[in-house]
């Protein structure tokens, strides 16, 4: 595959897109969750910049809206929301002990050659911006879902779990000029509702563990019954 | 038009209205009209399909356009689904009713709780209801989505330790598993604009179809394996079943009712559509059975672990759970297997398990309240304290456990049938399932149903019209299944598979 032979445009967008998968690698090892949230509005501020630039590039009018869309979504509401949370709860100068983090960095570069792997034959040689683009954001979606299972504090799975809709959102835009308005506003919808029913269940959990240290749920074990 | 208005805006109007009203009472009795309403819709809608085969159009097309607006889609296959969403709303809105104030009563939940009950009660109905009719990929995405969001808030709702805990995992592996599907039917729209000119369209499912034979069938594999991951943990495919006992066993009762009677349905409904879908992209490859394969080997894993669990169950709540994962997986299994009579099985399979196990949750629920536990060690003695009750509970588990004369054994007798024909061999696995299962199931109800029941346990207020309405219909479908409902199922297998079994 000749990057340099694409279009200077496609070749700004796979450039924006290998940042955002880098930030997907600051997000999975950051311990510190301000500055994890702060590296996770970035991510939704590029995302955003890529929706504009296919905006730009295939003159689809819709896509600037969800451009705004993404910016106020992923790059300033959720991120304040969190931030209003964390100081709710009293984490900003949380940090994690992390368990091995070289080991789950190696396995997030695994996760990429993986998704290489898997989008390669699937696309024709002759679309190599759209492989590309595939596959970075398989990436991201793949390293969202190492960072839920590898984090347990209750913040840092949600910061994974809204990358690894960053990643979507980057494999909608890209690959397909985005997705009907209908659908994209539903998609944008459900992704507020839902951060704000994690921050209700952050106050649950700490009420009912007195910490956001997802590992302690451990009450309901496969046989249990115990717990009544 | 007017039928699909009314199924759709009903629940979700009801919602908005419960949110604001703040006597539980009176909630009470307002979901209840508002789900028999819902019923009223659905019937009307079962009626139109079945006079002109197929009821279509868009909604909101004046709002944004002709081609932005929310297509939907209602055949027979769906058709049967709707009503019975409806009807499983109503028969449950009828337990919850004094189930709830119950709760209310004995100081587990407060009025703004209740609240929240009922409004997230319906929202939930809708977004069911939603999932089933529409024609967009991406808005049934968004809609199974915020049956999560619906439902997670419910799943907590007493607020113990262990309820915000079930209701994280849930959360979380529902919220992981359902992003995956996103992403499947993003590589599905990919697909579909290579071949769709209208981008518009490129997700809606009836378009897809009609141009399945089209869709690139290396993408398309790869979708599937996403949709079938992602969807599959709501249908609770071993091994992304996790969430589901714990949602069952500490959420309310009426909503433990409600998913798995239903919420599973809708999602092994999602997943059918895509493998209709697949299957057309990939007839001219070399692996056509690919997303068939996938099916049966998830579904079979499922039925075979879930009947192997139900033995070690502690919670009644949780035994009864593990029994949906496993008829899920037979399920699962005969979609996957293929061909008119098992999927006519299946089929048939989807509704006598949603009205059977929502029968057995509602019986549960009382149970429950009667030893004042869901632990199973504790639940004795339940003929003798309450007879309905007791014997409720004996011939749903007798129903479900595949006895006959019930609905369940003809469905699992037509799916034996099938598998026995194509496919021998699994026929062994299948048998010693249900056997394994039907130990599993009686060596825990045995004790609770005749057991000594302890000093001083009181029967309760128990309303069992529901249970006696659900477990009639199974038993009237285990002996004769009326013409229409069999031409009906017929017409769904045709669309599925594409030949008549009747």
């Amino acid at each position: 595959m000749n990057l340099t032979l694409l279009p200077l445009l496609q070749q700004l967008l796979l450039v924006l897109a290998a940042i955002v998968l880098f930030l997907s690698f600051v997000l999975l090892a950051q311990v510190r969750l301000i500055s994890a949230i702060h590296a996770f509005a970035w991510q939704g501020a590029l995302v955003a910049a890529v929706t504009a630039v296919v905006a730009a590039t295939g003159q689809v009018h819709h896509l600037y809206f969800s451009a705004a869309l993404t910016l106020a979504l992923k790059a300033l509401l959720i991120p304040w929301m969190l931030h209003r949370l964390i100081r709710q709860l009293e984490l900003e100068r949380h940090t994690e002990s992390l368990q091995s983090p070289a080991l789950v960095t190696m396995g997030a570069v695994a996760l990429v050659i993986f998704s290489y792997w898997l989008v390669l034959p699937m696309i024709h040689a002759e679309m190599t911006f759209t492989r590309n683009i595939i596959a970075i954001s398989l990436s991201v979606v793949l390293i969202g879902l190492l960072m839920m299972v590898f984090r347990t504090q209750a913040v840092a799975q949600v910061l994974g779990f809204m990358s690894m809709e960053n990643g979507l959102f980057l494999a909608a835009v890209s690959a397909t000029d985005g997705m009907p308005l209908v659908v994209e506003l539903g998609v944008a919808f459900d992704v507020l509702v839902a951060m704000v029913l994690f921050g209700v269940f952050f106050l649950q959990l700490r009420d009912s563990i007195d910490s956001l240290d997802v590992d302690r749920l451990n009450r309901l074990r496969e046989t249990g019954g115990d717990s009544q | 038009m007017t039928p699909l208005m009314l199924v759709l805006l009903t629940p979700l109007l009801g919602a908005l209205a419960l949110g604001l009203l703040r006597r539980p009472v009176v909630a009470g009795w307002f979901n209840l009209g508002v789900s028999v309403v819902s019923l009223g819709g659905a019937l009307w809608l079962g009626a139109a399909v079945a006079v002109s085969g197929e009821v279509s159009g868009t909604l909101g097309a004046q709002l944004f356009g002709p081609s932005a607006g929310l297509g939907f889609r209602v055949d027979a296959f769906n058709v049967y689904l709707v009503v019975l969403t409806a009807f499983v709303g109503v028969t449950t809105s009828i337990f919850s009713r004094p189930y709830m104030r119950y709760v209310l009563g004995i100081g587990r939940i407060g009025p703004r709780r209740m609240r929240t009950y009922h409004s997230m009660y319906q929202l939930f109905m809708f977004t069911m209801l939603l999932a089933l009719t529409t024609d967009n990929l991406g808005v049934m995405w968004v809609a199974v989505e915020g049956a999560t969001l619906a439902t997670v808030l419910l799943v907590s709702l007493y607020r113990t330790p262990e309820a915000v805990e079930a209701a994280w995992k849930y959360f979380i592996l529902c919220g992981v598993g359902i992003a995956l599907a996103l992403f499947g039917t993003v590589l599905t729209y990919f697909a579909a604009q290579q071949v769709i000119a209208d981008p518009a369209a490129g997700l809606t499912w009836s378009t897809l179809y009609a141009n399945a034979g089209g869709l690139e069938p290396a993408v398309m594999r790869l979708a599937f394996v996403f949709l079938l991951v992602g969807y599959g943990t709501k249908v609770g495919l071993v091994p992304m079943h996790q969430w589901l006992p714990d949602a069952h066993s500490e959420g309310p009762t009426p909503m433990s009712a409600v998913l798995s009677g239903l919420l599973l349905n809708v999602a092994l409904y999602a997943v059918v559509r895509l493998k209709m879908l697949v299957d057309g992209s990939l007839a001219e490859t070399a692996s056509p059975h690919l997303a068939g394969q996938l099916l049966m080997g998830f579904g079979l894993v499922s039925f075979l672990v879930a009947g192997l669990f139900l033995h070690r169950q502690r919670d009644i709540k949780r035994m009864f759970s593990y029994s949906s994962i496993e008829h899920m997986g037979l399920m699962t299994f005969a979609f996957g297997l293929g061909g008119p009579l098992a999927t006519f099985g299946a089929l048939l399979h989807m509704l006598v398990h949603s009205l059977t196990k929502s029968a057995i949750f509602i019986t549960v629920g009382h149970a429950a309240h009667i030893a004042g536990t869901q632990s199973i060690d504790q639940i004795r003695g339940l003929i003798r304290t309450q007879p309905a009750v007791g014997w409720s509970l004996l011939i749903g588990v007798a129903a479900i456990a595949g006895f006959p004369p019930f609905g369940v054994f003809m469905s699992e007798f037509l799916l034996l049938t099938a598998t026995m024909k194509s496919a021998p061999w699994f026929t062994v696995a299948l048998l010693s399932g249900l056997a394994v299962a039907f130990a599993g199931l009686f060596r825990h109800i045995h004790p609770m149903v005749y057991g000594v029941p302890p000093e001083g346990q009181q029967p309760v207020e128990a309303n069992m019209i529901p249970v006696a309405v659900h477990l009639s219909l199974v038993l009237w479908l285990g002996l004769a299944i009326p013409g229409f409902l069999a031409g009906w199922l017929d017409r769904a297998t045709w669309l599925i598979t594409g030949a008549h079994l009747l």
